[in-house]
């Protein structure tokens, strides 16, 4: 018994800073959605002698037109983005692992995920300027094809397509480099005993890689549905001005903007919580499914 | 037997021929794709401001011109965000990393080798299912008395559930018999941690390393709200005040019509370039690790 714990108190000992930072800066903002109920005054602190107002924050929230709007943008763009995000790196995987040439490649994909590592600020800045209107290449080539100028990121009938495109083309790479790890794990026995017995490319894609990956493709699909409120902050914040919040406004910035920029602390309180809890159970859920699917556990 | 055998896989050859070919056009478009975005602006940023306002350049510099660069050198602004972003990285991600591994270390252990493990477990994964929300995460800051400093960039991500996760998956591979040695030679938990995990972990911990510092760099939010004086923005924030917030306003009209060779557009376009560099220097290191990386994820039960 002694021994057993003289080996054991430096295990708790090694996890108590890790465990003080946790505290300190996530459950303590934690217990800081107290604000979502009250009529908070910055002034007297997180703590302090605040005024409790129920649910008032919430109807507040609730009555005004820009948030139903704001929610809808949410989901649209989130949803978009979490479909083409399966399906684009799952095609390019695909097609990636038909090419013979290791060299061809290997080029090919250490070049898709350069994007993925660079920030939203860079690539929006790269947007900003390649898709201008005036002087842009995009719009340049364009025009010289004969076609007319395309707003991308002022128009709000082009700016959820230009979120979701350019969201796609900064992620897609990683995705592939993840199917083609799964690829990679297939016994290549199958696909050689496919083609003594006369299968073509398309139904060894169909029988033997398809079902190969069905594991990584059901876990990648059900982890993703738990971000369907996570619409981009990063990557709409960069882009997004105020002639496009009727399309691109998000949660996110939403509650950056009344609560950072206009101060109203206690009802972008109550926006974040409702997208915490929104996001908790369907977080819940889908590794939930995740576990009975995939049997993925985290740890 | 062997002739029709033989006959259908020539016919089938002749029949698909056209993949391979389609098929790569496909993939080297798409890849020129993700890539041809940012060498345009590159040359945009050695070009002179009318070759870039008159749609002159494509992928190569017009009027080769290191001034956007030079007159980026000579502001203040710019050395100062640098200086701030490498005090980010030398104090956050070593301090990532220790807490990676201290809390990986015993998390890796079983239930009756760790009492309460799943409640330690909980307490760090339920931080990623729940957050307070901006807000609260503002104001408790604040309360703390944080802002202005660039400990508020390093502290409150101090621990990355993620990475924790991704090591303790990593170290649970360790083989147990180490271990054993290593408690008959009479080390202890620390001795164990340090002089057998780590060192069997390198290429992991590498991996890890990588990643917390492509993090910090590329942070550029919490600088910005944290942050009230500008002088202590890290560089991506400081960049993303100028490139999308097109806040010039620090820098004279004068002075860039007395530089003739630089617009903001050809300024804008060398602080992407600048913002992404470190980035594309590591490059080579970060593809070799990625896919490491993501191996790394995948080797859990």
């Amino acid at each position: 018994m002694g021994t057993k714990t003289r080996r054991e108190l430096p295990l708790h000992l090694m996890i108590v800073p890790g465990l003080i930072f946790i505290i300190l800066f996530s459950y303590v903002p934690m217990a800081g959605i107290a604000i979502a109920f009250q009529k908070f005054i910055p002034a007297k602190g997180l703590f302090g002698d605040q005024q409790w107002i129920g649910w008032e924050n919430f109807s507040y929230v609730l009555q005004l037109p820009s948030f139903t709007q704001v929610l809808l943008n949410t989901l649209l763009i989130s949803s978009f983005k979490l479909i083409l995000g399966l399906l684009v790196p799952l095609v390019f995987a695909i097609l990636l692992n038909e090419v013979k040439n290791a060299v061809l490649k290997r080029t090919v994909q250490t070049t898709i995920y350069l994007p993925y590592f660079l920030s939203w600020v860079v690539l929006g800045g790269i947007l900003i300027d390649i898709l201008s209107p005036s002087g842009g290449i995009v719009n340049g080539l364009l025009v010289s094809l004969g076609l007319p100028k395309i707003f991308f990121l002022g128009d709000n009938n082009w700016f959820p397509f230009t979120l979701v495109g350019s969201d796609v083309w900064k992620n897609f790479g990683y995705g592939t480099i993840v199917y083609l790890a799964a690829i990679t794990g297939i016994d290549p026995g199958l696909y050689e005993a496919a083609t003594i017995d006369g299968a073509n490319r398309w139904r060894k894609v169909w029988h033997i890689t398809l079902p190969g990956m069905r594991m990584v493709i059901v876990l990648l699909s059900v982890l993703s549905l738990g971000q369907l409120l996570n619409a981009g902050f990063d990557q709409v914040f960069n882009l997004y001005s105020p002639q496009v919040y009727e399309s691109g406004d998000i949660l996110d910035t939403f509650v950056y903007r009344i609560g950072l920029l206009d101060a109203q602390y206690g009802v972008a309180t109550a926006v974040g919580f409702f997208k915490s809890i929104v996001s908790l159970i369907l977080i819940s859920a889908s590794y939930f499914f995740a576990y009975h699917f995939a049997k993925y556990r985290i740890f | 037997m062997g002739h029709s055998f033989n006959s259908t896989k020539t016919r089938q050859a002749r029949k698909l021929e056209w993949f391979p070919i389609v098929n790569t056009i496909v993939l080297v478009l798409v890849a020129i794709l993700c890539i041809f975005p940012l060498i345009h602006i590159i040359a945009i940023s050695f070009s002179s401001s009318s070759a870039a306002a008159a749609g002159q350049v494509r992928l190569w510099p017009v009027d080769f011109t290191l001034a956007s660069y030079e007159y980026t050198a000579s502001r203040g602004e710019f050395w100062q965000s640098m200086w701030v972003s490498i005090k980010r990285l030398a104090l956050g991600t070593p301090l990532n990393l220790l807490l990676t591994i201290m809390v990986a270390y015993p998390l890796s252990k079983e239930s009756n080798a760790l009492r309460f493990r799943l409640v330690y477990a909980w307490a760090f994964f339920l931080t990623m299912l729940f957050n307070g929300g901006l807000i609260p995460w503002y104001v408790t800051l604040k309360e703390y008395g944080l802002l202005n400093t660039i400990w508020a960039l390093v502290l409150p991500g101090a621990v990355p559930v993620f990475s924790i996760i991704l090591l303790l998956n990593f170290f649970r591979e360790v083989p147990k018999e180490l271990e054993e040695a290593a408690l008959i030679d009479g080390a202890g938990q620390w001795t164990t941690l340090w002089k057998i995990y780590v060192p069997i972990s390198k290429p992991a911990l590498a991996t890890l390393a990588l990643f917390a510092m492509v993090e910090h760099w590329n942070s550029w939010f919490d600088g910005l709200i944290l942050m009230g004086n500008p002088d202590n923005y890290p560089l991506q924030s400081y960049i993303q005040t100028i490139v999308i917030q097109q806040n010039l306003s620090n820098v004279s009209r004068d002075e860039l019509l007395n530089l003739a060779l630089i617009s903001d557009r050809t300024l804008k376009a060398s602080q992407i370039f600048l913002g992404s560099l470190p980035i594309i220097m590591a490059y080579p290191f970060l593809q070799k690790y990625f896919v490491k990386g993501i191996v790394l994820g995948s080797v859990k039960g």
